[in-house]
């Protein structure tokens, strides 16, 4: 009774999107408690989320960065390692970009600049992610409770970092200065302008390429298949001749780049600075995606563009309804989290009985 | 130079911060020396901290406050168990998930009930009060002995003494008791404790009831004791710290109190140290001084303080042979 059971649109679309639906009728169940209407709300956050041009525009700018948080967190999945460290290595993503810019901002031209800081936030991401890696493969200390730590430790440390150092003279506000224009990322409102006021930004496209180029690489080539050989069974790929220490650092690294190119969309198109917190749960988030999207290029799409109609419909919905404050999605989150993730062969059993019904 | 800087007034918070450890970190035993890993301390603790707050405030009773945040923590743990345990998920993502989703409630209800921006009203006088031992006036002006005895022994909330009186519980019955010998065989070979004739399954889910049981007091101990109120995401990595305090402790209660102890007095250094200038050094920020406990545990997990090990069979769920 598990999903080897299933024929595979079954387990990868049928289990997911059920999954999915239990998550938002729980949902629906405490709006409704909170004394609202669930079809309704759910009518003003698809009409603030994708209905509405504009709304849309910003629904994709948020996917842009979730993407790549999915991403960061799927490729750690491939290999047999749960990263929960996104939203750290995010962090310190910013940091790695925001330093370039400070550095050169005045000097560079856009299109070497631009490159220059996006680098920035993939080394400072590999390097947050390279010591959790480092002690998982070397010294066996499980990376979930070491990047939990990291989190706490980039935390405190930025924190640090943005306070003592780079707020400029004389500013209150717990953020770095305004970067110059020329690394601000071209927006895509230029091309359409339905689009309206978005911050969508090229940060979308880069976002598309590397859904494009980790399907590949896992896929297609004899490292992915090292990475899912590591992933299914340590031992067996052992024996086949691959270091799994190499893979486990490796993967980690890429996964920490991935995480620290969540920053790009957010500080260097959209806020141009680096504030306090900017990640703001996009780390987290990206766990509920990849759990979601099952690790798929088009399952990470799909569910990142998912959680940006979420974040941007439940913006719009709780200054309609003040009683559903955007917290409100942090629960759901969580609850897909729950659904597709842990209970994922919840309804296996059910589904594969009534196929097996059919047949006969 | 050193005159904000007081030793015994360091360790008097020690004792008043480790509680919340020592609760969520005895909670973490029980689940995991019985093989069910839970990451979903946090959530419990937060949900446990809101719902007492709320309680006690609306009935005006700590009592019954504690008694719900009981009910609720073991709700969530039950339903840990029956996706852990029953339906066989990913452990670690479900407390994962737990923790994001009721980080997200607790401040939904919050709000929804009190409009506070999702803080709870105070208690006031719905807080627990402190205990005065005995003959604390007489002694308190005895110069060494009077702080002993009025202010690190006495002066405390009944649930920090619980929080002390459990480590000698919880060690007799992990290594003493009949449920202790079964709860350890089934998280260290789950298939040879059922070929004994002990019924896994139950013996996780009693485990679990356990944790939810403990896990409660540390968040009402959160918002009825040290604050007074319910604030949103007020566990600030508590559970988590707790989880390490109870790696560092190698799953043995004696050892991870001592854990626990030092987390609470890296806290309590933090706040004592705030603003403090140093010879040589000068100021320390208060947030790199908030790392240490996290750097702490790497080192530990590196395996550079001491050689920890798990129970076997952890994150495992159990699936009966034929």
């Amino acid at each position: 009774m598990n999903q080897a059971d299933l024929p595979r649109w079954a387990s990868a679309f049928a289990l997911p999107l059920l999954n999915l639906l239990s998550a938002l009728l729980v949902a629906a169940g405490v709006i409704y408690l909170l004394g609202e209407s669930p079809l309704e709300s759910m009518g003003i956050l698809l009409n603030a989320a994708v209905f509405n041009p504009e709304g849309f525009g910003y629904t994709l700018f948020y996917a842009a960065t979730f993407i790549f948080t999915g991403l960061s967190v799927s490729i750690a999945m491939q290999a047999g390692l749960f990263n929960i460290g996104s939203e750290g290595q995010m962090y310190l993503g910013g940091l790695g970009l925001t330093l370039v810019l400070l550095a050169f901002d005045a000097h560079l031209p856009g299109w070497l600049l631009i490159p220059l800081a996006i680098l920035g936030s993939a080394i400072f991401g590999a390097a947050w992610a390279f010591l959790p890696g480092y002690l998982q493969a070397k010294r066996g200390s499980h990376v979930v409770v070491t990047t939990i730590m990291f989190n706490f430790i980039a935390a405190s440390l930025m924190n640090y970092l943005i306070v003592s150092f780079l707020i400029p003279e004389g500013q209150q506000n717990t953020a770095s200065r305004v970067f110059a224009e020329a690394s601000w990322l071209p927006k895509l409102n230029g091309i359409l302008p339905v689009l309206g006021e978005t911050p969508l930004n090229i940060s979308f496209i880069l976002a598309l390429f590397a859904l494009l180029i980790y399907g590949m690489a896992v896929w297609r080539t004899s490292w992915g298949y090292q990475l899912r050989a590591t992933g299914l069974n340590q031992h067996a790929a052992h024996y086949a001749g691959i270091s799994i220490k190499k893979t486990i650092i490796v993967t980690m690294m890429i996964s920490g780049a991935l995480a620290g190119l969540g920053a790009v969309n957010s500080v260097m198109g959209s806020t141009h600075y680096l504030n306090l917190n900017f990640p703001a749960g996009a780390g987290f988030i990206g766990i509920a995606i990849a759990l979601m999207g099952r690790q798929h290029p088009l399952g990470i799409l799909f569910s990142s563009i998912l959680f940006g109609a979420l974040i941007q419909g439940g913006f719009d919905l709780s200054l309609e309804k003040p009683n559903i404050p955007p917290e409100t999605f942090i629960f759901i989150q969580g609850l897909i989290i729950l659904f597709c993730g842990a209970m994922e062969n919840l309804y296996a059993p059910a589904l594969s009985a009534l196929l097996k019904r059919k047949e006969k | 130079m050193f005159d904000d800087f007081q030793f015994s007034s360091i360790l008097v918070s020690t004792i008043r911060n480790a509680p919340v450890l020592m609760f969520a970190a005895m909670a973490g035993l029980f689940a995991e020396r019985s093989g069910v890993v839970d990451l979903a301390l946090e959530g419990k603790m937060l949900a446990s901290a809101f719902v007492s707050a709320a309680v006690a405030f609306a009935t005006q009773n700590p009592w019954l406050g504690i008694l719900a945040g009981i009910a609720v923590s073991v709700a969530i743990a039950l339903l840990q168990g029956f996706v852990s345990i029953t339906q066989k998920g990913n452990q670690l993502v479900a407390g994962i998930a737990l923790n994001i989703a009721l980080s997200g409630l607790t401040f939904v209800l919050a709000q929804f009930f009190f409009m506070q921006g999702g803080r709870t009203p105070d208690l006031g006088e719905a807080r627990l009060f402190e205990i005065t031992l005995p003959g604390a006036d007489a002694v308190a002006g005895i110069p060494f002995f009077g702080w002993l005895y009025t202010r690190l022994i006495g002066g405390h909330t009944i649930l920090v003494y619980l929080a002390f009186a459990l480590i000698p519980v919880v060690h007799w019955v992990i290594y003493h008791s009949r449920f202790g010998l079964r709860l350890r065989a089934v998280g260290e070979n789950p298939h040879a404790a059922d070929a004994a004739g002990i019924n896994v399954e139950r013996t996780r889910f009693l485990a679990m009831l356990c944790a939810g049981v403990l896990c409660s007091f540390s968040g009402a101990y959160l918002s009825i004791v040290q604050s007074g109120f319910f604030l949103r995401d007020m566990s600030a990595g508590n559970g988590y710290l707790a989880l390490t305090a109870l790696v560092f402790g190698n799953w043995r209660p004696v050892y991870t109190a001592l854990g626990c102890l030092m987390f609470g007095f890296f806290a309590a250094l933090q706040v004592q140290i705030e603003g403090v200038v140093f010879p040589v050094i000068g100021k320390v920020p208060g947030s790199l001084i908030q790392m240490i406990p996290y750097v702490v545990t790497v080192i530990v997990l590196a395996g550079l303080m001491a050689k920890s090990v798990a129970p076997k069979a952890i994150g495992v769920p159990f699936v009966k042979s034929r």
